[in-house]
C-alpha cells in the first residue's frame, strides 16, 4: 500500500532521514521505532508532503505522491495524526470532526462516520460542543485520531499517539489501534513506546541517525538485546 | 440623555466602520501572519468603483455599489495573487514590504490614471435625510452604517460557524499546517481570506463615501490607520477583537469630540491614541487577544 524508496529529508545542513526505504501492505500495522530526534516524524511528514523530500520516492497505493501537496494525499486516502494531537483548540470537538471530513459530500456518510468514532471514544459524544483546547491530553489524542478517521483514510499514519499520556490511557489507544486493524484500516505507527507497540505491530523498522538500523518482524525486534534496543530509544528505560 | 444616545448612535455608527476594515486586516493577518496596508486601497477602489459605476456606467446608486463590492472583491484576491503569492513563504517584514508597494503603486495609478484631485460623488437624497425613531434623530447614513455592520458581521459569523470552509479559516488562523492535513487546500483559505477582507473593505468604501461625499486617491490611508490601530487595541490574532477594536475607538473618538472643552479639540487625535495606549499599557495583549507564552 505504501512504498517509500531510498527517502532523504533535509533542514538546511541537518540531515534528518538518509537512504530510507520501507514498506507497509495493505492490512498491516506496521512499527516505525528509533530514538528521540532519529528522524521518525521527519518521515511521516515527507510522505504526508508537509515537509519536502530532498530525494527519494514516495509511493502510495500505486501512485507516486511524491511532491503533492498534503491537501491532495489526503484526498488520496492517507492521512497523519501528528505528533502532539494538533487538534484545533478553538474549535468544538464537533467542529473538529466535521473539519476532518472536509474531503467528503455525502451528509449521510459522513454522520455514519461520526458515529463510528463515536462509538470508539464515547468520552467525545459526551463534549460534543466543548471547545478541544480544553479538553485532557487523552481526549485530545482520541479527538486527534477520530479527526483522523472521519476522512475515512485507508492508510493511517501515527506519531506517538502514546505521548505524555497516563498508562490507563495508553492502554486505551494501544486496544483502539489493535481494533482499528480489525476494521480494515492499514497503520504505520511511530512510538516511543517500544515494547507496546510491537505487541500490536506486524513489522517493525528502527531507525538511528536518520538511517534504517534494523528491520524485521515484531517479534525478532522484541527479543533484540542490548545496542539494538539501544537504537530503538531503549537505552534509559 | 438624548444627547448622550446620539453620541452613541454616532459611535456605532463610526465604529462599526472601523471593526468592517480592522476584521479585514485580523482575518488576512490570521491566516498569513500579513499586515496588509495596501487594505486602505481596496476602500479606495471601493470608492472610485462606485463613483465610475455612477459617472461612467450610469448606474443607479445601488448598482454601483454592487459593482463597488464585486470589484473590492476581486482586486483583493487579485492582490493576493499577484503580489502576495510569491512572497507568502519568505519573511513577515518581505511581505510588510511587498504590502507598502501595492499601497504606493495603487494609490500612483489613481493619481496618474484619474485625478490627483478628489472626485466628488453624487449620494441619494435619501442620505441627506434623518429619521425620527420616537424623540431620537437619527441621520440615515448612521442608521445604514449600523444595519449594514450589523447584517455583515452577522452572515459573517454564520460563515465562519456553520460552514466548512468557515470552520478551516478559524482552524488555519491557529494551525495552517494542520489544516491542509485535512484536506483544505492552502491557496483557497488565503483566497476566502482576502475575498471577505475585499468585501468588508467594498462595504466600508460604501459608508466613507456616503460620509464624505467623494474620492481621492489617498482616502484609504487614514482609515487603515484608524483600523490597524483597533486590530491592536482588539488583540492582534482576534477576529472578535478586530470587531471590539473598531467599536471602542469608534466610541473613542466620537466622545472625545463631543465632550473635549474647544481648546483641546484640536489634539483629539492625540488624545485618542492616547486612551488606546493607556489600555494597552494594562492590557498588552489586546482586549480580547490571548497573552503570548514566551516559551513554547
Ligand atoms: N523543522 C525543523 N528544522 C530543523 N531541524 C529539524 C526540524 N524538524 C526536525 N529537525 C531535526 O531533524 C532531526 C529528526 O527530527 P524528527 O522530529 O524527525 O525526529 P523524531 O524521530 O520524530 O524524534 P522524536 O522522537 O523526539 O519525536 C532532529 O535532529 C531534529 O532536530
Ligand atoms: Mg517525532
Amino acid at each position: 500500500m505504501l512504498a517509500v524508496d531510498d527517502l532523504a529529508v533535509s533542514y538546511g545542513a541537518v540531515h534528518a532521514v538518509r537512504g530510507l526505504s520501507l514498506t507497509v501492505a495493505t492490512g498491516e500495522i506496521v512499527a516505525l521505532l528509533g530514538a528521540n530526534g532519529a528522524g521518525k516524524s521527519s518521515t511521516l511528514n515527507a510522505v504526508m508532503g508537509l515537509v519536502p523530500a530532498a530525494s527519494g520516492r514516495v509511493e502510495f497505493a500505486g501512485q507516486s505522491v511524491s511532491g503533492l501537496a498534503p491537501e491532495r494525499i489526503v484526498r488520496l486516502g492517507m492521512t497523519l495524526t501528528p505528533e502532539g494531537r494538533h487538534v484545533f483548540p478553538n474549535l468544538s470537538v464537533d467542529e473538529n470532526l466535521a473539519l476532518g471530513a472536509a474531503t467528503r459530500n455525502e451528509r449521510r456518510a459522513i454522520e455514519a462516520t461520526r458515529a463510528e468514532v463515536f462509538e470508539l471514544f464515547p468520552v467525545l459524544a459526551e463534549r460534543r460542543t466543548q471547545l478541544a483546547g480544553t479538553l485532557s491530553g487523552g481526549e485530545q489524542q482520541m479527538l486527534a485520531i477520530g479527526r483522523s478517521l472521519m476522512s475515512v483514510p485507508k492508510l493511517l499514519l501515527l506519531d506517538e499517539p502514546s505521548l505524555g499520556l497516563a498508562p490507563q490511557i495508553v492502554d486505551l489507544i494501544f486496544d483502539l489501534i489493535a481494533r482499528l486493524r480489525t476494521r480494515g484500516l492499514t497503520i504505520l505507527l511511530v512510538e516511543q513506546s517500544v515494547d507496546r507497540a510491537l505487541e500490536i505491530a506486524d513489522r517493525g523498522y528502527v531507525l538511528r541517525n536518520g538511517q534504517l538500523a534494523m528491520a524485521g518482524r515484531a517479534g525478532e525486534l522484541r527479543a533484540s538485546t542490548g545496542v539494538e534496543r539501544a537504537y530503538m530509544g531503549l537505552a534509559d528505560v | 440623555m438624548d444627547v448622550f444616545v446620539q453620541h452613541v448612535v454616532n459611535g456605532l455608527a463610526l465604529g462599526g466602520v472601523y471593526a468592517l476594515l480592522s476584521l479585514g486586516l485580523a482575518l488576512v493577518f490570521s491566516i498569513l501572519g500579513l499586515i496588509n496596508f495596501a487594505h486602505g486601497e481596496l476602500l479606495t477602489l471601493g470608492g472610485y468603483a462606485i463613483y465610475g459605476g455612477l459617472a461612467v456606467l450610469a448606474l443607479p446608486f445601488g448598482g454601483a455599489v454592487v459593482v463597488a463590492i464585486i470589484a473590492t472583491a476581486v482586486a483583493a484576491m487579485a492582490m493576493e495573487r499577484v503580489a502576495f503569492r510569491p512572497v507568502r513563504d519568505a519573511s513577515a517584514a518581505s511581505m510588510l514590504l511587498t504590502s507598502f508597494a501595492v499601497s504606493a503603486l495603487l494609490q500612483v495609478v489613481l493619481q496618474n490614471a484619474i485625478s490627483p484631485r478628489g472626485k466628488a460623488i453624487v449620494t441619494p437624497a435619501f442620505f441627506k435625510q434623518a429619521i425620527t425613531i420616537s424623540d431620537l434623530v437619527v441621520g440615515s447614513i448612521q442608521a445604514l452604517s449600523i444595519v449594514a455592520t450589523a447584517i455583515l458581521l452577522l452572515l459573517l459569523m454564520v460563515f465562519l460557524r456553520s460552514t466548512v470552509l468557515g470552520l478551516a479559516m478559524r482552524a488555519a488562523a491557529v494551525d495552517f499546517r494542520t489544516t491542509r492535513l485535512m484536506g483544505i487546500h492552502a491557496n483557497a483559505v488565503v483566497a476566502t481570506a482576502f475575498a471577505l477582507s475585499g468585501i468588508l473593505a467594498g462595504v466600508a468604501a460604501l459608508l466613507w463615501v456616503a460620509q464624505s461625499g467623494s474620492v481621492r486617491p489617498l482616502m484609504g490611508l487614514v482609515p487603515v490607520l484608524k483600523a490597524f490601530i483597533a486590530v491592536i487595541l482588539g488583540g492582534l490574532g482576534s477576529l472578535p477583537g478586530a470587531v471590539v477594536g473598531g467599536f471602542v475607538l469608534g466610541f473613542i473618538e466620537v466622545f472625545l469630540r463631543a465632550y473635549l472643552p474647544g481648546a483641546a479639540l484640536e489634539f483629539r487625535e492625540a488624545i485618542a491614541l492616547l486612551i488606546v495606549i493607556t489600555i494597552l499599557f494594562f492590557r498588552p495583549q489586546g482586549l480580547l487577544g490571548r497573552r503570548v507564552e514566551a516559551a513554547r
